[in-house]
C-alpha cells in the first residue's frame, strides 16, 4: 500500500537507526560463551558497547580488532588473528562472531578468505568457533546487520543434509532483531504449549534479560549453545519471526530441507492466530491448551476495553522495518491511523505492505517535522525520540532499539496474545494518560469575563 | 593521513605542558602517549569521540559529524553535558554517507550541502564540521569543504580534523583543542574586559558542575568570560584571548589549549580542581592570587579567604550529620586520574576508610599525594581486571565502590554498593555543596536496606528441615494430558518429626528475620491431607495449603 520516500537532502538529522555491526553483536550475543569482535578501529566499538550497555543496563563483552591506518591499507588478517587468540587467552569463549565495519570494509579486505586460512593453519583455535559476517556501517541499519549474522550463522554450522531426518517436536524458531528477551520467552512459552520443543537462534533471552548471576565471566551469560546450533538441521520445521529472518530460513532449507514460514508480525489478534494455527499444524493438537485459549480470550477482551483509546488516533511510527510493521499493523487493526512512518533500511518487502500512504526513509527529524504536520496524537520509536515529544507536547511510547531513558527494555513484550494485550493496554493507558480540559473556547464560544471571576483563571495548556 | 594532520599530531605529542610528558626521555616524548592498540584487549574512544566530548559542550554550536552511521547513530546524545541556554548541542547532525557516497566519491559534496542545509535549518553561530575514518581514509578535504562553504555562506564552518583511527580519546580531545585555537579563539572582542576574568577549560563531561562553583566565583566578582567547558556558548571560545587566567579544571586533556594562550596571548594558567573541599579552596586561593598579579584589586586575596573561612565551616557542619552513617564504611576507589585526591581526604575525614585507589593514569606527582594522603603506596593498585575486581567485591572486601561507569556492573553483579564518579553521571558532586551531594549519594548507596535482602540466600540454598512436605499431584497436565497419576510422588515428609520439635507454625524455611511474613493463625489450614498417614495435626498446621493444582507445566 504505501510508497517509500526517500528524502533527498544531504544533512541527516537525529540518526533513527544503530548501525548494521551493532545488530550483528546483539545477535553474537545470543550465543552462549560468546564474544563479539568487531573488525575495525577501536572507535566503533566503544560506541556500540556503550550504546548496548545504557540499553540493557549489563556489562557487555565486545571487543575490537583496534584496526589503526597503517592495518587498514595493509590489510587487518594479522589483526584478526591476535584479536582471536588474546581473546581465547582471556575469556576461553566457545564462539566469536565477528562482525566488519565501515572502515574495514572501504579497504575491501577478502576476510573469509583469509579467517579460513587463520583457523586452517591455527590447529589450536579448534575449541572456538568463529564466524564472520559482512556489516558495513553504511548499508542498512541494525535489523540488516542483525540478519546478516544469523545467515552467517547457520551457513557456517548448520550441516548440510541430503535426507530429511526429523525430530518432530523440535521446530526452529529464528527470532528477528525486534524482539525483546521477553518477547522471546513469550513465543519459547507459547511453541512448548503445543508439546514442541523450540531451538531458539539466537536466543538473547537468556543471556541479556538481566539476572544477576553467580560469577563474572568475559563471554554472554547464557544463549543458544553453540553445539545446538547444528540440530537445527533436525527441526520438523522452521518458524523465522520477522521477514529479516527470511534468508536465515531460506539457507536452512537450501541446506537440510527444513520447510519454513516467516512471520511479518507476532502482534495483534490475526498474525498471533496465524501463528497459533500453524503451531495446531505442526504438533497435531487440534484443541490448544487452556492457557492459550484463556490468553485469546483475554486480548479480545483487551481489545474491546482499548478500542475507545485507539480508534481514529493519528499515530507517527519510527522504526526498523519488522518493528514497524508488527506495531503499526496492530494498531492499525484496531482502528488507529498510522499518520507517520518512518524506517531505516530499504531492503525489506514490508514498506509496501505498511498500512498507510508513505514511508520515509529517514532520521528522527523527518519523524518530528512530519508528525508535526500530520497532526500525530501519539508517537512511537526509540528513547531519542523523547526530545521531539518533548517539544511537540506528545505521549512516546518507547519501542526499539535504544531505550536508555527506563529500565526494563528487556522485559517489555509485545507479541503472542499476552504481549499483544499488553500493548493495548500500554497505548491505551499513555492516550488516557493525556489530559486535556474542554473550555468554551475550544467550541468556538467567548470565555467568562474574567471580572466574573473570584479566583484567578487557571493557565492552560 | 595527510601530512597537516601527522605534524599537527607530532606537535600535540610533543606537550611540554604536561608533567607525565616532560619526563620522558627525548625519543618517548616525541611519540607523546600512543600506545599501540591490542586486538581483542582495547578498550575506549577514538580521537573522534575526544573531540566530540571535549567540543560538545558547546552548546549552541552544530556539531556536524562527516561519517557513515556507526559514528554517530550510535553515540549522539550520550552524554550529560548540561545547557542553560541553547539545545542545539543535543541535535545529532550527520551526513551518514552511504554505500554510494563513498564509492562515487561524492563525500565532500555532500557535506558542503549538508553544511548549507545546516546553516539554513538552524542559523547556529558556527558549524563544527568532524572528520571521521572512512571520509579520512577516501581523502576527503573537509578543511577546503570548511572553508569554501565560510566564504559562501557566512557562517564559520570549523574542521575538527580527529578521524578516530589516528589514536585515543586524549588525542582527539586534543586535536579538538588545536581547532579552536587554529580557527575560533581570537575571532570575537569581548564588549568589554575586567580585571576579573578568566577563562575555564576542561570541565567538559559533568552535568552541571560548574553551576555548583559558580556561585563562589560571583560572589567574589570573577567572570566566567572565556570557556572551553560545560555550557559554553561559541562566542566565549572565541573570546578566550581577552581573559586574564586560564583555570584547567581536573584535566590535562586540553592542556595544549591553555599553553599556547600563554604563548600566544600571555594568559597564564594554572590546573585545578572543584572536587573536594580542601581542593576547592585551593583553586580559588590561586586563581585570587593570580589575577591579582595580573591587575586585579588586592582586596580579592582577603575577600577570597574570608569567603573559603565561612564556606568551610558552613560545609563541616552540613557533613558532619553524614559521619555516623558512613564512618568505617570501606570504599574502593577505581578512577582513572587524579582528581579525587581531595575527595579522599574528606572521606577520610568523616570516617571512611579508603582500602585501595587505581593510580592507572596518574603521575608521579600523584602518586607521591596518595601516599601522603593514605600513609603508605601498599593501597595504590594499577589496573584490575573485571573478574578480579568482582572477585574482590564479591568476597566483601569493600563496602563501596566508587568508579567510572565501566565497572558499574562489576560492582552491582557482586551485589555492591556503587557510587559513580566519572565522566557521564547525572549528579554533580562539585565544589563545597558539592561534597553534601556527594555524602548523600553514599550514604544512600551503602544504607540502603536492599543489600541484605539480596545477599541473603535463596530458598534453595538452606536445605528443606522439619516440616517439608511434597504434595501430591492431582488432575492431569493441562498440556500433555498425562494424568497426575502417573507423575505422583508419595508425599514425603522430613525425618524426626515430632509435634513437639515444631513450633506451632512456624516458618522454618525461612531465613531469619522473614519468619513473622509466614505467620498465619493456627487454624487457617485444615489437616485433612489424604495421603499423608503419617503427619500429626499439629506439624500439619506448620503448613502451607498442599491442593496445588498443576499449574503451568
Ligand atoms: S573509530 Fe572511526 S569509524 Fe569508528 S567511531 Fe571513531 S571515527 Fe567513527
Amino acid at each position: 500500500m504505501a510508497k517509500l520516500i526517500h528524502p533527498r537532502r544531504a544533512l541527516s538529522t537525529n540518526p533513527l537507526k544503530s548501525s548494521a555491526p551493532l545488530g550483528a553483536a546483539l545477535v553474537y550475543l545470543g550465543i552462549a560463551r560468546a564474544i563479539p569482535l568487531f573488525h575495525g578501529s577501536q572507535g566503533c566499538t566503544a560506541f556500540a558497547m556503550v550504546h548496548l550497555v545504557r540499553h540493557f543496563k549489563e556489562a557487555v563483552p565486545l571487543q575490537t580488532t583496534a584496526m589503526n591506518e597503517v592495518s587498514t591499507i595493509l590489510g587487518g588478517a594479522d589483526q584478526i588473528e591476535e584479536a582471536i587468540e588474546n581473546l581465547r587467552k582471556k575469556a576461553a569463549p566457545d564462539f566469536i562472531g565477528i562482525a566488519s565495519t565501515a572502515l574495514t570494509e572501504t579497504r575491501g579486505e577478502d576476510v573469509p578468505g583469509e579467517l579460513k586460512l587463520i583457523l586452517r593453519r591455527r590447529a589450536d583455535f579448534a575449541d572456538t568457533q568463529v564466524v564472520y559476517a559482512s556489516t558495513p556501517d553504511f548499508d542498512g541499519g541494525m535489523q540488516d546487520g542483525w540478519a546478516r549474522a544469523v545467515e552467517a550463522i547457520v551457513t557456517a554450522l548448520v550441516p548440510e543434509m541430503t535426507e530429511r531426518d526429523s525430530d518432530l517436536r523440535q521446530v526452529n524458531l529464528l527470532c528477528g532483531s525486534h524482539l525483546t528477551p521477553a518477547d522471546i520467552e513469550e513465543l519459547v512459552r507459547l511453541i512448548r504449549a503445543f508439546g514442541l520443543e523450540p531451538l531458539v537462534l539466537p536466543d538473547i533471552s537468556t543471556s541479556l534479560d538481566g539476572h544477576v548471576s553467580d560469577d563474572w565471566s568475559g563471554c554472554s551469560q547464557g544463549g543458544t549453545p553453540v553445539a545446538r546450533i547444528p540440530d537445527a538441521a533436525r527441526s520438523a520445521f522452521t518458524l523465522a519471526i520477522g521477514e529479516q529472518m527470511r534468508g536465515a530460513a531460506q539457507i536452512i532449507e537450501d541446506r537440510a530441507l527444513v520447510p519454513y514460514r516467516v512471520f511479518q508480525s507476532v502482534t495483534g489478534l490475526k498474525p498471533v492466530d496465524a501463528l497459533v494455527r500453524t503451531l495446531m499444524g505442526l504438533s497435531g493438537v487440534q484443541d490448544p491448551p487452556p492457557s492459550v485459549k484463556r490468553d485469546r480470550a483475554r486480548l479480545l477482551d483487551a481489545a474491546l476495553d482499548a478500542h475507545f483509546h485507539t480508534g481514529g488516533v493519528k499515530v507517527a511510527i519510527a522504526a526498523d522495518p519488522d518493528l514497524m510493521f508488527a506495531l503499526g499493523t496492530a494498531l492499525a487493526s484496531m482502528g488507529a491511523e498510522i499518520v507517520t512512518a518512518v524506517t531505516t533500511t530499504p531492503h525489506t518487502p514490508l514498506i509496501d505492505r505498511m498500512p498507510c500512504e508513505q514511508v520515509i526513509l529517514g532520521d528522527l527529524g523527518d519523524f518530528e517535522r512530519q508528525a508535526a504536520e500530520a497532526g500525530a496524537q501519539l508517537l512511537i520509536t526509540h528513547s531519542h525520540g523523547r526530545h521531539a515529544a518533548h517539544r511537540l507536547h506528545l505521549p512516546l511510547l518507547r519501542a526499539g532499539f535504544p531505550i536508555f531513558d527506563r529500565i526494563g527494555a528487556q522485559d517489555v513484550c509485545r507479541t503472542g496474545y499476552r504481549g499483544s494485550r499488553a500493548f493495548l493496554y500500554e497505548f491505551a493507558n499513555l492516550m488516557q494518560a493525556q489530559h486535556h480540559r474542554a473550555t468554551p473556547q475550544d467550541f468556538g464560544a467567548a470565555p467568562i469575563p474574567e471580572e466574573f471571576d473570584h479566583d484567578p483563571q487557571p493557565t492552560r495548556h | 593521513m595527510s601530512d597537516a594532520l601527522k605534524s599537527k599530531i607530532a606537535d600535540v605529542f610533543d606537550e611540554p605542558g604536561c608533567d607525565h610528558n616532560v619526563n620522558k626521555e627525548e625519543r618517548q616524548r616525541k611519540k607523546g602517549c600512543a600506545k599501540p592498540l591490542t586486538p581483542g584487549a582495547a578498550a575506549g574512544g577514538c580521537a573522534f569521540d575526544g573531540a566530540k566530548i571535549a567540543l560538545q559542550p558547546i552548546v549552541d554550536v552544530a556539531h556536524l559529524v562527516h561519517a557513515p552511521l556507526a559514528c554517530e547513530g550510535n553515540g549522539w546524545d550520550n552524554r550529560g553535558a548540561a545547557s542553560s541556554g541553547s539545545e542545539r548541542y543535543r541535535t545529532g547532525f550527520t551526513t551518514d554517507l552511504t554505500e554510494l557516497d563513498i564509492v562515487m566519491g561524492h563525500g565532500e559534496r555532500k557535506l558542503y550541502r549538508a553544511l548549507r542545509e545546516v546553516i539554513e535549518a538552524e542559523q547556529p553561530p558556527a558549524v563544527f564540521v568532524y572528520a571521521t575514518c572512512v571520509p579520512a581514509l577516501i581523502g576527503d578535504d573537509i578543511h577546503a569543504v570548511c572553508k569554501a562553504a565560510t566564504q559562501t555562506f557566512g557562517t564559520p564552518c570549523i574542521p575538527v580534523n580527529a578521524p578516530g583511527f589516528v589514536g585515543s580519546k586524549n588525542l582527539g580531545n586534543k586535536l579538538a583543542g588545536e581547532a579552536m585555537l587554529d580557527h575560533v579563539i581570537g575571532t570575537v572582542e569581548p564588549a568589554e574586559t575586567t580585571p576579573y576574568d578568566i577563562n575555564i577549560v576542561g570541565d567538559y563531561n559533568l552535568s552541571g558542575e560548574l553551576w555548583q562553583v559558580k556561585p563562589l566565583l560571583d560572589r567574589l566578582g570573577i567572570r566566567i568570560l572565556g570557556s572551553l567547558a560545560a555550557d559554553a556558548r561559541y562566542k566565549q571560545v572565541a573570546m578566550m584571548h581577552r581573559a586574564k587566567v586560564t583555570m584547567m579544571v581536573c584535566s590535562k586533556a586540553l592542556i595544549n589549549v591553555a599553553r599556547k594562550l600563554e604563548e600566544r596571548y600571555g594568559i597564564p594558567y594554572f590546573e585545578g580542581s572543584f572536587y573536594g573541599i580542601s581542593d576547592t579552596s585551593e583553586a580559588l586561593r590561586t586563581m585570587c592570587r593570580m589575577l591579582v598579579e595580573r591587575g586585579a584589586d588586592a582586596a580579592l586575596l582577603d575577600r577570597c579567604e574570608a569567603l573559603i573561612a565561612e564556606e568551610e565551616a558552613a560545609i563541616w557542619a552540613q557533613l558532619e550529620p553524614f559521619r555516623p552513617r558512613v564512618a568505617g564504611r570501606r570504599v574502593l576507589l577505581y578512577t582513572g586520574g587524579h582528581k579525587s585526591w581531595s575527595v579522599v581526604a574528606a572521606l577520610q575525614e568523616l570516617g571512611m576508610e579508603v582500602i585501595g585507589t587505581s593510580v592507572r593514569k596518574a603521575t608521579e606527582e600523584d602518586k607521591g599525594r596518595v601516599v601522603e594522603i593514605m600513609g603508605d603506596d601498599k593501597h595504590m593498585f594499577d589496573n584490575m581486571a573485571p573478574k578480579d575486581m568482582y572477585r574482590l567485591l564479591k568476597e566483601a572486601g569493600a563496602d563501596l565502590l566508587m568508579s567510572g561507569g565501566r565497572s558499574q556492573f562489576v560492582a552491582l553483579k557482586a551485589k555492591m554498593p556503587w557510587v559513580d564518579v566519572n565522566q557521564e553521571k547525572h549528579e554533580p558532586y562539585a565544589g563545597y555543596m558539592g561534597m553534601v551531594d556527594l555524602l548523600r549519594a553514599i550514604d544512600r548507596a551503602v544504607n540502603n536496606p536492599m543489600w541484605e535482602e539480596l545477599r541473603s540466600p535463596a530458598p534453595w540454598d538452606t536445605p528443606l528441615e522439619q516440616g517439608a512436605i511434597l504434595p501430591a499431584h492431582r488432575g492431569a497436565c493441562p498440556v500433555t494430558g498425562v494424568p497426575a497419576a502417573a507423575t505422583a510422588r508419595p508425599v514425603t515428609y522430613a525425618p524426626g518429626e515430632a509435634a513437639g520439635d515444631l513450633p506451632p507454625h512456624a516458618a522454618t524455611v525461612m531465613p531469619n528475620g522473614a519468619a513473622s511474613l509466614a505467620e498465619a493463625p493456627p487454624s487457617s489450614v485444615t489437616p485433612s491431607f489424604p495421603t499423608s498417614p503419617t503427619l500429626s495435626p499439629a506439624a500439619l498446621s506448620a503448613l502451607p495449603s498442599s491442593t496445588t493444582d498443576f499449574e503451568d507445566c
